[in-house]
């Protein structure tokens, strides 16, 4: 992605993000979510603005993770609402691709990396609709988006980290969803696959979608996204990179956790 | 010949009856264990089976009680799916509602549930109508004197379950992969876990007559895992495991009705067990077989690649085995002096060696590192994007 289509989007973004909440494709209001009696979440707003691709920064057990897994109904809530393009998240379901972790699963399951792939059309063909040629072409398309279209027919166990995360992105393109939710699509990855996922990443907000990342390496939010979420249990602070990916913020966000010096190192705007 | 006979469907209408159901049967239990070890949770179905019992005991009870004999197939399979229903609600609600492991949970629930069932039996002994009823071959299963209808229901039950996982193959397949995804694309995890959970029972349950409480699991498990030495693709494997189950049902009905003092259940399970060895010696990839063969492959490929590394750097080559390796393909003449194919083999070794050095410095992945065998070339692990982002690293790239 070049620099100069990041701030055409980020220009462009800015009035679809204010007014519309209602239609906002994912809007969350007083979202609480607790493992045994520890919030993980307490009480947090977000909207997502259209078309932008947001990062989710926060410390280890900040609930991060568990935001995107909320907002999928992955985890059950405590209290709060979700909504998708201003619709409860039940209708919705359709428009929203969600990228797991990669260590989520295991990867000695007896499984071709095609049949994870065609996985993403499970919502269009049911039970038991019948898998056509244009379904595997399909399939095949989004592998080759992520460069990986000579490893359709290999067993899963056969990739590196990369690659696996590369095959959850393919299959989620199967989806083509409007949203998508990739939960730390980064982490450990080589230099190669982070290229061709933000490339992919690019080409798919150039479509008009709208991504959100849960995202570790605080050295690239700049860099790869036009907007952020901050969390830490609650809300800190959300809005365009520019303006809300402050050293005040970060410092609210974690804490002691993160060193002065270290903030001082992503040249970040003061105020 | 009796066995022939059995085999052949020709000992008479009860053993080809036993027969045909308990293939049914071992197709399903095949089949549907499959699922239940893709989901990493096989032993749920052993409290399942043991709490059967005590449901088996108890709706002999109430029939006799009733004025009935008490040995009304149907009455006591409705009783046993009762009590293997709470059985495997309490693992559920002990796994979600307390801090046990499933594992431990399968554990109270097995003993407790066969422990009040045996206590059962024994006060069953002692009632008048108990002692003939034999309710201790549902323990290891006994075929005879297996009805046409016991039979029908058996094979009624089969088929159902195996309807069952046609029909909801994708949603179990994906559930037992990523249950996260499966979650996030509208797919309800509980309702999917609980229809294998209530598969498993309706298998155990029919399963009863034939191979008994005890084994059944084996039934489950064996199958799946025979299978999948001969595939890595799911839907394969379910089917190659209903066949397993089936071949052992089959075979185990035929040899037990030859030899009538031969319990069912251990003879269906020791056939299975006899599969299941012979898969993991013969098949071809995953078997010990296989695997032997691939390391004397391997010998060889070793030797050859050190020798192409030897011929690129211009060292001597001793070995007699590399030196046979390398002539047998023709890279080096009988004098030992590289042919022109040699050359070039040599210094494509040489390249896909210093793409390994680049890449094992970037990636630092334990999943690529671990083929960083001398052998697996670097086209067979990494994309061409990222082996075109190694060329640019490597100081002086090797022309080939």
């Amino acid at each position: 992605m070049t620099v100069a289509a990041v701030e055409l989007v980020a220009e462009a973004g800015q009035p679809i993000a204010a007014p519309d909440l209602a239609a906002a494709p994912l809007a969350i209001r007083g979202l609480t979510v607790s493992y045994g009696e520890k919030p993980a979440l307490f009480s947090v707003d977000a909207t997502v603005a259209a078309g932008a691709m947001t990062a989710i920064v926060g410390p280890n057990g900040a609930g991060k993770s568990t935001l995107l897994k909320a907002a999928l109904g992955i985890v059950p809530a405590v209290s709060g609402q979700v909504s998708v393009f201003g619709r409860p998240l039940a209708q919705s379901r359709g428009r929203i691709a969600y990228v797991p972790q990669r260590a989520s699963v295991d990867w000695d399951f007896p499984t071709r990396v095609i049949d994870v792939v065609e996985m993403g059309l499970y919502r269009e063909l049911g039970l038991l609709g019948r898998r056509r040629s244009r379904h595997r072409a399909r399939a095949l398309a989004s592998l080759d988006r992520v460069g990986m279209a000579d490893f359709a027919a290999r067993q899963i166990g056969r990739l590196s980290g990369g690659q696996q995360q590369r095959v959850f992105l393919a299959r989620a393109l199967a989806q083509n969803a409007d949203l998508y939710l990739l939960d730390e699509p980064f982490a450990g990855v080589d230099a190669a696959t982070e290229r061709a996922i933000v490339e992919v990443l690019g080409t798919l907000q150039a479509e008009g979608r709208t991504m959100v990342c849960v995202h570790h390496d605080l050295a690239t939010v700049t860099r790869y996204f036009d907007h952020v979420l901050m969390i830490n249990v609650r809300h800190i602070a959300q809005g365009p990179v520019g303006t809300a990916f402050t050293a005040q913020a970060l410092q609210a966000t974690y804490g002691g956790r993160l060193a002065m010096a270290h903030i001082a190192q992503l040249q970040l705007p003061q105020g | 010949m009796a066995l022939l006979d059995a085999l052949t469907l020709s000992a008479g209408y009860n053993a080809a009856l036993v027969a045909t159901g308990a293939a049914l049967l071992g197709a399903a239990a095949g089949a549907g264990g499959s699922f239940l070890f893709l989901r990493k949770r096989a032993l749920v179905s052993d409290a399942v089976a043991h709490a059967t019992l005590p449901g088996i005991c108890l709706a002999f009870m109430a029939m006799v009680a009733l004025g009935g004999a008490g040995r009304s197939l149907p009455g006591l399979l409705a009783g046993s799916a009762l009590t293997a229903l709470l059985g495997l609600l309490a693992v559920d609600w002990m796994t979600r509602r307390t801090r046990l492991a499933e594992d431990a949970a399968i554990g109270a629930v097995l003993s407790v549930f066969f422990g009040f069932g045996v206590a059962l039996l024994t006060v069953i002994q002692t009632m008048s109508a108990g002692r003939q009823a034999g309710l201790e071959s549902f323990l290891l299963g006994a075929t005879a004197g297996m009805l046409l209808e016991d039979a029908l229901m058996i094979a009624a039950g089969g088929l159902a379950a195996l309807l069952a996982i046609v029909t909801l193959y994708r949603p179990m397949t994906l559930v037992a992969f990523d249950t996260g995804y499966a979650a996030s694309i509208g797919i309800s995890v509980r309702r999917i876990d609980l229809a294998i959970m209530g598969m498993v029972m309706v298998i155990t349950v029919i399963g009863l007559k034939i191979v008994g409480l005890i084994l059944i699991v084996a039934l489950l498990i064996i199958p799946p895992v025979t299978a999948r030495f001969w595939t890595s693709r799911t839907g394969l494997m379910v089917w190659i495991a209903a066949g397993v189950g089936a071949v052992s049902g089959y075979l185990g009905a035929a040899v037990s009705a030859s030899a009538p003092a031969l319990p069912t259940g251990p003879i269906i399970v020791l056939i299975a067990a006899a599969l299941f060895a012979a898969s993991m010696m013969l098949a071809p990839g995953r078997g010990l077989l296989a695997v032997l063969l691939r390391r004397r492959r391997f010998h060889r490929r070793v030797h050859r690649r050190q020798g192409l590394l030897a011929l690129a750097r211009g060292e001597p080559i001793h070995d007699p085995l590399t030196l046979r390796v390398l002539r047998g393909e023709a890279l080096i003449r009988p004098d030992g002096v590289a042919t022109e194919t040699g050359r070039g083999f040599a210094a494509r070794a040489v390249r896909d060696e210093a793409r390994w050095q680049v890449a094992r410095r970037t990636y630092r992945d334990t999943a690529l590192s671990g083929r960083y065998d001398g052998l697996t070339a670097i086209e067979d692990v990494l994309t061409a994007d990222e082996i075109a982002e190694i060329d640019r690293q490597i100081p002086s790239a090797v022309p080939v």
